[in-house]
């Protein structure tokens, strides 16, 4: 891993009022993302218009692609020419590209994705909010893998967690999703941007050796191939079939196995490194509000009625998503009565959670099917039944 | 007693020896146009670190996993957005896109016609053998009609694609179609195109023996060769409208369009540069 700071070049630096979608932007270009490639969706389309206004000024290249397949498409080559690349959407437009996204895997390309959720399925809700597309991010395309997603809840965090996406996407070679929704997104307020020196920035491991000795897919101690751009001499292959160290396709089940699980394990042995986590008054608590992104903030005013009432309440908010904290959620759930997820789907990460409490508390699902965020009241009231 | 000198096909500088034998059928036509590829690198002393192959799905779409170059082999239908990403990201580097008729007009048909509207800076081979072949013979957007395949059983019924009129419609500035038998045609065509600016494609017809060919009980390799033989007609600059291709009709090939226009990179830098001024610095030109 190299790390250094990022090239003012691409850093507004200053306190801005601005919305999700153009912070999505910014933080981009403050971590040295020189590609953008993408379509336009609402509500995910002025992080495209901001791109193609301040990209060509900066030193990089916007291009409006044909469909989100090309898009997808598109990053992951830029990705291998040696940029660091990115592309925003959402819904409809993230279903284009689950394809592409395990190719991006297979190929451990870094690149990062931003989804700006909206109601589904289908068409579903263009302009309205949701947070459906959780499970999507997960598994969205065929086969095993594995991928990070963070979950900003406002735009100073659509700011921060763009950068610290592309610098995680950097380090594990993997797509990156940043999962917000159409209320962050078309949500202003204040973000202010640091100065370029304090902002840390993380890049790919470049292989310096010599050329008929690189092996692509040849993985270092951290477990983590080094990478190589075209137009080097290294003359290398690479493919979305199953391969071996050489990127050769290798089809059998021993390769598979091997290939596979390297996809898995870069990912799942280094969970504590990666996930991030904000939690609040959990010991002693009775209930443990646990959300995640625009929800999170809503859950907060319920968390205060409940104190208020008098009930012991924690709360933990997921700011990865992806990978799973399962070790967290079982401690929580030995040392409560019950963990009350609201989400702005039927029930999504939910699943995930009563999965890791092993029957240990109550787990509580407060669904919202998208369209508007929750009534508060509806989580207060779910948190005064779980301590009944 | 004198040594004796090993034994090289020049070609095998850029194949990937270890990754032999390939996995195409004996009387296939891909390996003759990786063959015509290799040749074409050979004779124009092309910067090989510079070249990048890209491929998607389908029997041509191995062809990037034998190339000795900076080589992708991608998802079905991308390879074209995926080049633009490798063209874009490293503008030094000169792309071409290798794959089959089911990749590049079939599922990929959108990006085919948006990379020549751009007038992308590649060149695409496209190797037409008038079937899915990878999958075990179906038809195509470019099964000429009445022609038989898996699902097509009783014969197509769906007008093909006239690619060379498609993609120059849509705006490519270097378009010619040969068949595998113009060994020394193909080759010249890939030398003239690696030297232009903008989006090139060539399309070469070939056998496909296993399924095509053997369906329509057309006979072997030979059988299909001589077919060319017969029925090719060297028409340079034909008007790419009367390039419909009919089931064993004859074959209007040779070099249609040949001119030059503004890539995507140079109308982008120069757009830009125009309204922008000193604040934009051209993209991708070396300091």
């Amino acid at each position: 891993m190299k790390k250094s700071k990022a090239d003012p070049k691409g850093v507004l630096t200053g306190s801005h009022f601005m919305d999700g979608d153009y912070a999505l932007a910014e933080g981009a270009l403050a971590a040295g993302c020189r590609f953008f490639g993408g379509y336009p969706i609402t509500p995910s389309t002025e992080t495209a218009e901001r791109f193609s206004e301040r990209i060509p000024v900066v030193g990089g290249v916007f291009i409006q692609m044909e469909d989100e397949l090309g898009s997808i498409a598109s990053l992951i080559g830029a990705s291998w020419g040696g940029l660091k690349a990115m592309t925003v959407t959402s819904g409809p437009g993230f279903s284009l590209m689950q394809e592409n996204i395990g190719l991006a895997c297979m190929m451990e390309t870094p690149l990062v994705i931003a989804n700006v959720q909206r109601g589904g399925p289908s068409t579903g809700l263009p302009t309205l909010t949701s947070q459906q597309d959780m499970m999507q991010a997960r598994w969205g395309s065929h086969g095993d893998y594995e991928i990070i997603a963070l979950s900003p809840d406002s735009p100073q965090e659509c700011f921060d967690m763009t950068i610290k996406a592309f610098n995680l996407s950097e380090l594990y070679r993997v797509p990156v999703f940043v999962m917000t929704d159409e209320c962050v997104g078309h949500m202003h307020e204040k973000v202010v941007i640091p100065p370029a020196e304090e902002i840390d920035i993380v890049e790919r491991k470049w292989y310096e050796g010599p050329k008929d000795k690189y092996l692509p897919y040849k993985c270092d101690s951290d477990g983590v191939p080094f990478m190589v751009k075209t137009g080097q001499g290294y003359r290398f292959h690479t493919t979305g079939l199953t391969h071996d160290e050489r990127g050769y396709p290798l089809l059998n089940a021993e390769c598979q196995q091997k290939n596979v699980q390297h996809l898995i394990d870069k990912i799942t042995k280094n969970a504590d490194k990666i996930i991030e986590l904000e939690e609040e008054q959990i010991d002693g608590a009775e209930v443990v509000v646990l959300s995640y992104g625009i929800t999170y903030r809503v859950a907060t005013k319920a968390v205060q009625e409940a104190r208020k009432a008098g009930i012991k309440t924690g709360t933990l908010r997921l700011v990865t998503v992806w990978p799973f904290p399962e070790k967290k959620i079982e401690e929580i759930a030995k040392k409560v009565k019950a963990i009350i997820v609201p989400e702005i789907n039927a029930g999504q990460v939910f699943l995930e959670v009563d999965r890791c409490s092993r029957n240990k508390c109550k787990v509580v699902n407060v669904p919202h099917l998208g369209g508007w965020v929750h009534n508060p009241d509806d989580i207060f009231k779910a948190i005064k039944e779980a301590v009944k | 007693m004198t040594e004796k000198q090993p034994l090289q096909n020049p070609v095998e500088k850029i194949l990937r020896m270890d990754r032999m034998p390939h996995i195409w059928c004996p009387g296939c036509g891909i390996g003759t146009v990786v063959t015509s590829f290799a040749e074409a690198l050979r004779k124009e002393e092309t910067d090989l670190d510079n070249l990048v192959v890209v491929s998607g799905i389908g029997c041509t779409g191995r062809a990037a996993g034998y190339i000795k170059l900076d080589s992708f082999h991608t998802t079905h239908g991308r390879a074209i957005p995926f080049a633009t990403g490798l063209k874009l990201a490293n503008p030094k580097t000169k792309l071409v896109v290798f794959s089959g008729d089911g990749d590049i007009a079939g599922i990929g048909g959108n990006h085919l016609i948006h990379a020549a509207r751009r007038n992308m800076d590649m060149l695409v081979i496209l190797v037409n053998n008038f079937n899915y072949a990878m999958t075990g013979g179906q038809v195509a957007a470019t099964t000429p009609l009445d022609a038989n395949a898996s699902t097509a059983p009783f014969g197509n019924f769906e007008y093909p694609f006239n690619l060379p009129h498609l993609v120059a419609a849509a705006g490519g500035t270097y378009i010619a179609r040969w068949t595998a038998l113009h060994l020394r045609r193909v080759t010249k065509s890939i030398q003239e195109a690696l030297h232009r600016r903008g989006f090139s494609f060539i399309e070469v017809i070939t056998p496909c023996t296993t399924l095509y060919a053997r369906r329509n009980r057309l006979g072997d390799g030979l059988n299909l060769l001589k077919y060319y033989y017969d029925n090719s007609e060297i028409q340079h600059n034909a008007d790419t409208k009367d390039l419909n291709i009919t089931y064993q009709g004859k074959l209007i090939v040779g070099k249609f369009i040949d001119k030059e226009k503004p890539t995507f990179l140079d109308a982008m830098n120069q757009h830009l540069s125009k309204v922008l001024g000193d604040k934009y610095t051209p993209y991708g030109e070396e300091k």
